[in-house]
């Protein structure tokens, strides 16, 4: 059996030069948070390691993940990116189709057994057997489990892998499941966000084949390079939350001078993401430099809380309550009041009637 | 514990009892004054007051309150834990709101007459020098249950301004997974917060209740630390 080829060889296979090569390496390493010194490393293990194929599988989703992806900001990480895993499966991207792709699968697993990184858009609707979601005449969490058993380590893209997301919204008639709960064997490594930042996505798998290493996770699973910290920690309108000045409303003078959105629903200080630093579209701009604020979208149940637009909301976990904490909190205060006050008064009462009794007693 | 040979003696007669150390009632004090600070500033973080006008570098506000909310925080942990220290060497009555002796017919027997009395099925309350088990039950609940849950997930939440890595994460920044996500951990201490408040209005009312109609001192005994009896 022939030498397994380099990533090097099939980039440039596909037409990369060299310098374009270089230019990616520094790019990722700079992307990574990691020195300069690191770009020769991760050329050096792209050029020598052979190429670990990356199999993207599709669940219930809508594409906004993989939309993100190949409109990566820098075109050359996209083109480097897509070069080293289109090769594989990617449903939507490959150019294979029918039985065809499907045998692409069955290849890989013989070929590749134990060293490919599965990369998992959406998820499996566990319900009626899966028959929710169908693909190539079988359920889609079959071909999940199939493709698992034989991975070296999965990518949960986005919040629907990570998370279950809209698709998994109270009642979640499907039973649509994050990957974590049903892969149970294999390390899932979470990339949460509806969809994640298409920089933290080249990053991440970049990462995990240039270093033949699982990148540093934080304790919900998510790599803690892009993952470490909150919206609000790095927030340019930070000045104005610990100032007290917020956007009461849209079009309100607070609006037009950029106050923090914090009682406009921001959930930025609940929000593990990199939207504040690394920002949207090459750098151009994100959620709350657009004056709204962020949604939480790749918080684990962001979308069983109630409206975007406060900042008490309702509880999404444990099954949930449509009620926020402050409702439910002022329900249970004022019954306390009225039962106090209930309670004073037929204490009077019972008082009053001892002592009438009392003195009948004493006449 | 109830004790039947109580029963038979008269109020007036009773020795009063010296039930509340002095550290017991300097925590108490600051723990109610760290409750309230804690609760007011809360619900402030939770619900802004509206904005100062001017440059954000003039102000402070919400920074001001969440740093005082942080220094009553420390106030409410350092005290419970020291509180905790005292159950061990303070009196027999020290130990009551930290444990509820389940295992003990006495208790359940005094907690079953504390209901009946508070449902006006028994005229007299059943005599007691610490706390009643009904009480004692509340308190545990209430503080000690309570108390915890607002520390453990507080401090989770003040883990994450810490930053990952940092002490309060190592040591409480398990919870916010546990509990659902940090949206999930703030909305939990805001109902905490009110399961306080909850706590204070009963609290309050059965003590004042307890000094006007029951036979025995309540409010007194929390300032001076003696329990007095009358008819
Ligand atoms: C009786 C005890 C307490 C009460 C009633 C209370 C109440 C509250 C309330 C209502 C909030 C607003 C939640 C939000 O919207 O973010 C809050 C926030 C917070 N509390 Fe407490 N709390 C208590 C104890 C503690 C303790 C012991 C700590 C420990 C450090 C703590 C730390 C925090 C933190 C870090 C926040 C978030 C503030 C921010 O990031 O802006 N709390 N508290
Ligand atoms: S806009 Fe959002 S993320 Fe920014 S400071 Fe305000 S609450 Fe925090
Ligand atoms: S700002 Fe918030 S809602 Fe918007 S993409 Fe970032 S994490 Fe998601």
């Amino acid at each position: 059996m022939p030498a397994h080829e380099t990533f090097y060889e099939v980039m440039r296979q596909h037409g990369i030069t060299r310098r374009s090569f270089l230019k990616f390496c520094s790019l990722t390493a700079a992307g990574l948070g990691l020195g300069p010194e690191f770009a020769g490393t991760i050329a050096h293990a792209l050029e020598t390691k052979p190429r670990t194929p990356v199999i993207w599988l599709h669940g219930l989703e809508c594409t906004c993940c993989t939309e993100s992806f190949i409109r990566s900001g820098n075109p050359l990480a996209g083109d480097v990116i897509l070069s080293m895993i289109s090769l594989d499966y990617d449903d939507t991207l490959m150019a294979a189709a029918g039985h065809q792709a499907e045998e692409l699968l069955a290849q890989t697993v013989e070929k590749y057994d134990g060293q490919y990184i599965l990369a998992c858009e959406g998820n499996p609707p566990l319900n009626e057997d899966g028959m929710y979601c169908i693909q190539g005449g079988r359920p889609y969490v079959e071909k999940l489990r199939y493709m698992a058993d034989h991975c070296k380590a999965i990518i949960a893209w986005g919040s629907c892998a990570s998370w279950g997301c809209v698709q998994a919204a109270r009642p979640n008639p499907t039973r649509a499941t994050p990957i974590h709960k049903v892969i149970l064997d294999k390390p899932v490594i979470k990339v949460p966000g509806c969809p994640p930042i298409a920089e933290v996505m080249t990053g991440v798998i970049t990462y995990m084949i240039a270093f033949d290493a699982l990148p540093e996770l934080d304790r919900q699973g998510r790599p803690k390079m892009f993952y470490g910290q909150r919206l609000h920690d790095k927030c340019y309108r930070r000045p104005h939350f610990d100032a007290g000045q917020f956007v009461e409303r849209f079009d309100d003078e607070g609006a037009r001078k950029g106050y923090c959105l914090y009682k406009v629903g921001c959930k930025g200080p609940t929000t593990y993401n990199a939207c504040s630093t690394l920002e949207w579209n090459g750098g151009l701009s994100w959620p709350v430099k657009s004056g709204h604020g962020c949604l939480g979208c790749a918080e684990d149940n962001f979308w069983d809380k109630g409206s975007f637009y406060n900042a008490v909301t309702n509880f999404g976990a444990m099954g949930g309550v449509e009620a926020t904490a402050d409702r439910i909190g002022g329900v249970l205060a004022g019954a306390a009041a009225v039962g106090v006050a209930a309670h004073a008064a037929a204490t009077a009462v019972s008082r009053l009637r001892s002592s009438e009794a009392k003195g009948a007693q004493h006449e | 514990m109830a004790s039947t040979a109580a029963d038979s003696v008269p109020g007036s007669q009773r020795q009063p009892v010296y039930v509340f150390e002095l550290p017991v009632r300097i925590w108490h004090g600051l723990h109610a004054l760290s409750i309230l600070v804690l609760a007011v500033t809360g619900y402030l973080i939770a619900n802004p007051l509206s904005s100062p006008p001017g440059e954000a570098s003039e102000h402070f506000l919400m920074g001001n309150l969440r740093l005082i909310h942080f220094i009553a925080a420390y106030v409410f942990t350092i005290g419970f834990a020291v509180r905790i220290y005292w159950g061990f060497v303070g009196n027999k009555y020290s130990r009551e709101l930290l444990y509820l002796p389940v295992w003990r017919r006495a208790w359940w027997h005094d907690l079953i007459e504390e209901v009946k009395f508070y449902l006006f099925l028994r005229r007299e309350a059943p005599p007691n020098v610490g706390h009643n088990a009904l009480a004692q039950f509340a308190m545990w609940i209430f503080n000690v249950l309570l108390g915890f849950f607002m520390i453990v997930t507080g401090f989770a939440l003040y883990g994450e301004g810490l930053g990952l890595g940092s002490w309060a994460d190592a040591w409480f920044g398990w919870a916010i997974p546990l509990l659902g996500g940090s949206q999930e951990v703030r909305m939990l201490h805001i109902l905490g917060m009110w399961l306080f408040i909850v706590f204070t209005i009963i609290h309050i009312y059965m003590a004042i209740r307890a000094d006007l109609v029951s036979s025995q001192s309540s409010v007194r005994t929390i300032i001076n630390g003696w329990r007095t009896y009358r008819d």
